[in-house]
């Protein structure tokens, strides 16, 4: 009879570690975004691109305006396809938009918006990438919208297309 | 003569004591990076990966230890940008507790069966 119990005790504890292990394998093993609620580290300190002054990014975020931030960097071909959407929200929305130039050499991103235009309200210079990892990035393009709380409510990880443009301005009309 | 050897000493010790930091420092790190993955790799830790992404974490996570932050500190800030999945060991939560508790559960009652086995006998 005891014996019995602990042979049904195993098969039951065999059964639901399997169950487990299964359920396991349906769960998502790519990195997902994150929710994006999450207030922007206020002690972000960048260097300007062309004046070289040190800048927080807090500080360049426009008060009770959604503002946009861009990662880019001059040799990564997918920034110069979102280049015209970046271009067109800046012009015709007048949306704040920092640019944040990532591990790249500065004659070549000076060369880049001069040659493509500059969207920018205010480049800012990540030579090294460890400022893009405070603000949860990882890679370029990415760009954030953030809200009047300075909340980053949208994240977009490679470049912009016309749904993103979209989505972008539905946001801003809101 | 004493003042030049009392000098030589202190530099001596000086340089030993900064090659021992250094090296705990690079220990640290390779500790930390080997428990976060790379985000934009296939199965690599940042320790192993050469990539843009594990190179600056790599950067930032000494900045960070030099600032004085402990290892906890780091993986809560890294947990706060990306999420649980950027650490390998996951924290003891309510999704986790079975994954930690089974080892322990299938333990102890594997040692009561040995026990009784041997006791029987």
């Amino acid at each position: 009879m005891k014996n019995n119990k602990i042979f049904y005790f195993i098969v039951i504890l065999i059964v639901a570690i399997f169950i487990v292990l299964l359920l396991g394998l349906k769960e998502e093993k790519n990195y997902s975004l994150q929710p994006e609620t999450k207030k922007l580290n206020n002690s972000i300190l960048l260097k300007e691109l062309y004046s070289g002054k040190n800048i927080f990014l807090n500080d360049l975020l426009l008060e009770n305006e959604i503002n946009l931030i861009n990662i880019w960097a001059s040799w990564c071909s997918p920034c110069k396809a979102e280049h015209p959407y970046l271009i067109n929200l800046n012009e015709r929305f007048g949306i704040n938009l920092i640019g944040i130039n990532y591990k790249d050499n500065l004659d070549n991103s000076k060369k880049f918006l001069s040659d493509l235009g500059n969207p920018y309200d205010e480049v800012l210079v990540d030579s090294d990438g460890t400022k893009s990892i405070e603000l949860g990035a990882i890679g370029v393009p990415e760009t954030y919208l953030i809200n009047n709380e300075n909340k980053i409510i949208k994240k977009f990880v490679g470049p912009l297309d016309q749904d993103d443009y979209e989505d972008i301005i539905s946001l801003i009309k809101k | 003569m004493k003042k030049i050897t009392l000098i030589v000493l202190i530099l001596i010790i000086n340089a030993l004591h900064s090659n021992i930091s250094f090296a705990d420092q690079k220990k640290n790190i390779d500790h930390i990076t080997k428990n976060l993955r790379c985000l934009i790799c296939q199965g690599q830790s940042v320790y192993d990966s050469q990539s843009d992404f594990a190179l600056s974490m790599k950067k930032l996570i000494r900045i960070k230890i030099k600032e004085g932050n402990t290892e906890d500190e780091i993986y809560n800030f890294l947990k706060e940008k990306y999420g649980e999945w950027i650490v390998y060991e996951p924290e003891v939560n309510k999704n986790t507790i079975f994954l930690w508790g089974l080892p322990l559960i299938l333990f102890i009652f594997g040692g009561l069966l040995i026990i009784r086995k041997v006791t029987i006998k």
